[in-house]
């Protein structure tokens, strides 16, 4: 199954309801190029251009995070260097280079 | 490389009783360290947005907009002024013969202490629905902190299901706010509600304000819900499947579900120090065990929902008893709080009434197909516990060690009551006697790399 955290970019889960005036911030998920609002967290930057984060390790679902308080760990997601980090609890900045798949080096 | 200070009081987290904590010891002329995971203190009730966000605090905290901004201002001062050693973005993760180590922005780092504090909260309670593992179903604290935190909502059309004072409180404020809020499905019957309301009345502005807000969700709240399922499609949910208080079953379209029941104390911590746990059966979970002001043992104390789920204004008259025992336990001087103690127990009162009126939803837990996914970090079932449990001992940590259940990423934080809960079904006994899960350090994941070191950063 084609798993859908690479698709509907432009079609995110998020609907903003204030805050919208902010400066811009450019990130890029999968390798593509996206815009979002600085003060976001990583996960409401992905969500907000996409409808998941990551793919569940035990399971055939994607996964979008779930507490939003750094308890449930269900939003830990890649970076393209390899590293991981916590959607929730971590702040989008100007250039991070995030993924929904494990790098390719990643067993 | 600096050299470890002295042993010092550590407190963990900066909420309403970490802040109330701090003050007294800063008053009584001791610097107390405070580590928190948030970025700025508050908690998460009074939890803020990050600098650059304009809305005010009366559009984020509402009527409770003044006790979130004397917090705040409290604690900045205390800050500015290098009267607390404070250490935002830092999470605790382990504690061991008199040492708290922490992962702070810094890498790890280890805290000696004399006495430590424990002020880390709560989490949503929650019980398992069938689909709750699919991507765009939320905990209600979730929606709540995307709103205030954000200024999102975490779907185009959304229902909250669950029960507690935060279903309709999320309601209201995502109402508030624009938010399309479709249903709200509370498992707690009628008649359990309005049973537990002369306990209520402890506090009735309280009532009041919860009636208010109950009014303003009109014909989309509905009482004594049973959740049969969340249907989806490949991008998440599409529906919630539900019978009301007659039986009759309904379908509402969604694409988000924000689930709850209430609060569960968060004890990792508390558990690793040592604490001894006693299993509340009002408030449906195990807490540990202290005094009337919040000492756990030798050096230990707890306060706030960490310890009894009293809410933030409990918390905050909580954590100035602690730090008075702390103080008193020091030789120092303690300011006299019997006043705070006597409205402790009013809370209390109120407190109790209230997880009455909203109980945890055992019955239901105990009959959901064999095909649920309990567990959401390891995708275990409740046929695999119910199996495991049959056939190797009706016991927590044993069914963790078969079937997995609380051995993933979340520690059992979201999984452990319902997974007890099936196990006492299972085996015909009550829910304290199927055991509690003992901790596991750390508790939260820890990059390998940051353990590796002498703990004073990288």
């Amino acid at each position: 199954m084609k798993l859908e955290t690479q698709q509907h970019f432009g079609d995110g889960r998020i609907v903003r309801l204030a805050e919208i005036d902010r400066p811009r911030v450019r990130f890029f998920l999968n390798g593509v190029a996206c815009e979002t609002l600085a003060g976001d967290t990583v996960l409401t930057a992905i969500l907000a251009c996409a409808p998941a984060l990551r793919r569940s390790e035990f399971g055939p679902e994607a996964r979008a995070g779930f507490c939003l308080m750094g308890a449930c760990q269900d939003c830990w997601i890649w970076q393209e260097e390899g590293t991981r980090l916590r959607a929730c609890s971590t702040p989008i900045a100007e250039g991070m280079r995030l993924a929904t798949e494990a790098p390719e080096c990643w067993p | 490389m600096t050299v470890p200070p002295a042993p010092a009081v550590v407190i963990v987290g900066a909420g309403p009783a970490g802040i109330r904590a701090a003050e007294l010891l800063v008053a009584a002329g001791i610097r107390p360290v405070v580590i928190d995971e948030g970025q700025r203190a508050g908690g998460q009730i009074y939890r803020r947005p990050p600098p650059g966000f304009t809305r005010t605090p009366q559009t984020l905290y509402g009527t409770d907009a003044s006790k979130a901004q004397a917090l705040h201002m409290l604690f900045d001062a205390m800050v500015a002024d290098g009267r607390v050693d404070y250490h935002p973005l830092s999470s605790a993760v382990a504690v061991a013969d008199g040492v708290l180590h922490a992962l702070t922005p810094a890498g790890r780092w280890t805290f000696p202490y004399s006495r430590m504090i424990l002020a880390t909260g709560a989490t949503d309670r929650l019980a398992p629905v069938p689909g709750w593992q699919l991507a765009g179903v939320y905990s209600l604290g979730a929606a709540q902190i995307a709103l205030k935190t954000q200024g999102v909502a975490l779907g185009r059309k959304i229902v909250l299901a669950g029960s507690g004072p935060l279903l309709t409180l999320v309601a209201f404020q995502l109402l508030k706010a624009g938010a399309d809020v479709t249903a709200v499905l509370d498992t707690a019957p009628l008649s359990a509600q309005v049973a537990a309301l002369p306990g209520m009345l402890a506090r009735p502005s309280l009532v009041v304000k919860g009636l208010q807000m109950r009014l303003r969700l009109g014909r989309r709240y509905h009482a004594g819900v049973t959740l049969d399922g969340i249907d989806c499609d490949k991008r998440g949910p599409v529906g919630i499947r539900w019978r009301d208080a007659q039986g009759r079953s309904s379908v509402t379209a969604c694409d988000m579900v924000g689930l709850g029941w209430h609060l569960r104390a968060e004890t990792q911590l508390a558990g690793l120090a040592g604490c001894t746990f006693d299993y509340d059966d009002v408030w449906a979970q195990w807490l540990p065990r202290t005094d009337s002001l919040g000492r756990a043992a030798d050096g230990l104390y707890l306060a706030g929902d960490g310890v009894r789920i009293l809410g933030a204004d409990g918390a905050e008259m909580s954590g100035r008893l602690v730090a008075a025992a702390c103080l008193s336990d020091m030789g120092l001087p303690a300011p006299d709080l019997a006043s705070d103690l006597r409205r402790l127990a009013r809370y209390e009162r109120f407190a109790r009434a209230l997880a009455r009126a909203f109980p945890w939803p055992a019955a239901m837990v105990r009959t959901i197909p064999d095909e649920t996914i309990v567990c959401r970090c390891e995708g275990t079932t409740a046929g695999e516990v119910r199996h495991t449990a049959t056939r190797n001992g009706a016991e927590a940590n044993r069914v963790k060690s078969l079937a997995r259940i609380g051995m993933g990423r979340c520690q059992g934080r979201y999984c452990q009551l319902a997974g007890a809960e099936l196990i006492a079904a299972q085996a015909g006994i009550s829910v304290c006697n199927a055991g509690r899960l003992r901790e596991q350090a750390p508790v939260r994941p820890v990059p390998i790399g940051a353990w590796i070191g002498d703990g004073r950063g990288e």
